[in-house]
């Protein structure tokens, strides 16, 4: 019970009137951002990043810091669901799936219901991620504290194996996208002895691409052009939640737990296993309308449709930290914004956190609970105010949004020469998108490419150039096969698929 | 095409953009495995060469890039889609130009100056605002920036000639 003890001593620092505050400012920022066009979680974390530079150079600030960036995670993941159920808008890719059911429902003039559903099933799969973060990551991070750079090749692999495993489009796009990701981050220094690389005499890429301006660019401005393309102007359902309508959904919610519980299952499971919210969402909401008693009338907005998806998204999407904080392996875009967060701030994502800065993981785990709670109460109490936000004529919405990109952009490093990467980085976005290539493994590699590239080459110098160094003992062995089993698993599933059809 | 209406014709099929990014895609490829190549991406004196890591990304760069195109040569569903109507594409123009000349116009002006060029642009070309509504508009926004920015976080932004006159910078 070790943990417990360590996490009442979080939630004192979480409690701390100005994290509390902070928790209140991260949310509501978060929320705008899930609603606004262009802005979701990965970019608009990116783009706050700067603001915390400051901030956490005072004693304690780190904490607070993360405390702002996660919040405005949690806040971005309630704010998906405003747009998909008001707008038919999914805000987030993982909202998506919300739209199903959830537009119908507003359609009928039950968008109050839909809406207390989404945020109150978003609350349960954030919450049963965050238990299994407070109880599972010590124990992962003690396990992690034994690896040495063959296991954490081995745990890279496995990530970018499962991208590829899992993608739903063509897979070699998957590989193109992520081995481009790659490579990009091998501009710049090499790693491990100071030689210039693939800078072709540019001074400019000395330091290599910053891969939160091409999340800036990549996420936010390519969807910009893409939003555009739907027109100039949205459309939506008005709503406002007033406490009995909440009362009365809560009231129903019970019955649905099977669903719920199978939900928060399949999220948290996606989450931690690099693949991430989207498919957890997806795959939730196929589940439900398999197994559900009304499954035939689902599409045609039932509450049922609207808790599957979100419950899992959420779920997902919060327990993709778990790998971020206990490997360093981020498992969604949004989770490799805030790992560059920690090591912008000198802080070593990774095992060794859990035994140098428990402070700051406690308070941030704490703050996992709180923050869910804090948003919960702005989404319920706010949604009209949100949803006004939709409802600014995009003459206006349009250019803010792209000085607020140009503005983070900029001051990551206070260069220009970033402001003009991210656009080129934006149009790459949008033709990416248009053409199916995943932009989420391109990030991940470029986060990842010179950790992955130094632990590789450690690993090869301790053996000698020998490959068989990744199966060299059962832990390493058994991650490298698990990568290598999913990299080929669409082959394997497509066999399974034609013997079936035989049969 | 013909039976479309003007404004909904295809400024692009999908199949001809898949096979130019791939295209791309693949000459990018090209110059990884090449400067790896020329960095050494073999086995040196002291362990992997610089170039070891990279010669490998390239090199699979180059397979995925080729398979894609490969197969997008022979895809006639890919070839009967449009990438992009012309209408479309002159929304997404509508934007992307502007925004290029606000990046060139922010190098020159600082931030402040340009942010409210751009969005008063927008608000009057676009949005057929008066000149009270847009100002109002612009002005507030940049100031409501400077605030959070400058004054509550303290992170700098660039400046141009406007701010230095005024005593900010």
């Amino acid at each position: 019970m070790d943990e417990l003890s360590s996490l009442m001593q979080g939630f004192a620092i979480a409690l701390s009137l100005k994290n509390v505050l902070y928790m209140f400012v991260g949310v509501t920022l978060g929320v705008l951002i899930g609603v606004l066009p262009g802005l979701g979680g990965a970019n608009g974390v990116a783009i706050l990043l700067p603001l915390t530079f400051v901030l956490a150079q005072q004693p304690g600030g780190t904490t607070t810091a993360i405390i702002l960036l996660s919040c405005i995670y949690w806040g971005a993941l309630f704010g998906g669901a405003i747009t998909s159920i008001l707008f038919n808008i999914p805000g987030e890719p993982w909202s998506v799936a919300t739209t199903f059911d959830g537009y119908p429902m507003a359609q009928k003039g039950e968008a109050a219901k839909a809406l207390t559903a989404a945020f109150t099933s978003s609350f349960v799969g954030a919450l049963v991620a965050v238990i299994i973060i407070t109880f599972l990551s010590p124990v992962i991070a003690r396990f992690a504290l034994k690896f040495g750079p063959p296991e954490y090749f081995s745990v890279y692999l496995l990530t970018f194996c499962a991208f590829v495993g899992m993608s739903k489009g063509q897979a070699m796009k998957t590989v193109a996208a992520m081995m481009i990701g790659f490579a990009l981050a091998a501009v710049g220094l090499d790693p491990v002895n100071s030689q210039l690389r693939l800078t072709f005499g540019h001074m400019e890429l000395l330091q290599g691409f910053d891969f939160l301006i091409a999340v800036i660019g990549l996420f936010g401005i390519g969807e910009i052009l893409l939003t555009l393309e739907e027109g100039l102007a949205f459309k939506g359902t008005r709503a406002k939640i007033d406490m009995r309508v909440v009362i009365d959904t809560w009231k129903e919610l019970p019955r649905y737990w099977l669903t719920s519980i199978r939900s928060a299952a399949v999220g948290c499971f996606m989450g931690i296993v690099p693949g991430g919210a989207t498919p957890a969402s997806f795959m939730s909401y196929g589940l439900a309308k398999r197994l559900s008693p009304d499954g035939e009338k689902f599409g045609t907005g039932q509450i049922e449709g609207v808790i599957a998806p979100e419950t899992a998204a959420h779920a997902a999407g919060t327990s993709a930290l778990l790998p971020m904080l206990t490997l360093g392996v981020p498992g969604s875009p949004t989770a490799a914004v805030l790992l560059g967060g920690l090591l912008i701030w000198g802080l070593q994502p990774g095992p060794m956190l859990f035994v140098e800065q428990k402070d700051f993981v406690w308070g941030l785990i704490a703050s996992m609970y709180l923050g869910n709670i804090a948003g919960l109460i702005v989404v319920l109490t706010c949604v009209p105010l949100f949803a006004a936000v939709l409802r600014i004529p995009f003459a206006i919405i349009a250019p803010v949004i792209l000085v607020i990109c140009a503005i983070g952009a900029f001051t990551v490093h206070n260069s220009m020469f970033d402001v003009w990467l991210m656009l080129g980085f934006g149009v790459m976005g949008y033709i990416f998108k248009k053409l199916d290539y995943p932009i989420a493994p391109l990030v991940l590699a470029l986060v990842l490419g010179d950790r992955a590239e130094t632990s590789f080459r450690q690993a090869m110098l301790g053996s000698q150039g020998d490959l068989t160094v990744f199966f060299s003992n059962w832990l390493v062995g058994g991650v490298t096969g698990l990568a290598l089993v999913l990299l080929v698993w669409p082959v394997i599933a497509g066999w399974r698929q034609n013997l079936s059809a035989v049969r | 095409m013909n039976t479309h209406q003007q404004s909904d014709r295809s400024a692009a099929s999908s199949r001809a953009l898949e096979l130019v990014i791939a295209g791309l895609i693949f000459i990018f490829g090209a110059a990884v495995v090449f400067d790896s190549w020329r960095l050494g991406a073999r086995w040196g004196d002291d362990g992997p060469e610089s170039g070891y890591f990279p010669f490998y990304l390239g090199l699979l760069i180059l397979v995925s890039s080729g398979i894609v195109f490969y197969r997008g040569l022979g895809d006639k569903k890919l070839a009967a889609k449009s990438f992009v109507s012309v209408a479309q594409l002159k929304l997404v123009l509508l934007v992307l130009a502007p925004s290029v000349i606000y990046v060139g116009l922010i190098q020159g002006a600082g931030i402040y100056l340009a942010s409210m060029v751009f969005i008063g642009f927008f608000m009057m070309w676009l949005g057929k605002y008066g000149i009270v509504k847009t100002l109002v508009v612009s002005v507030g926004v940049m100031v409501a920036f400077f605030l959070v920015f400058e004054v509550w976080f303290k992170v700098p932004l660039p400046k141009g000639p406007i701010e230095v006159l005024l005593g900010l910078a």
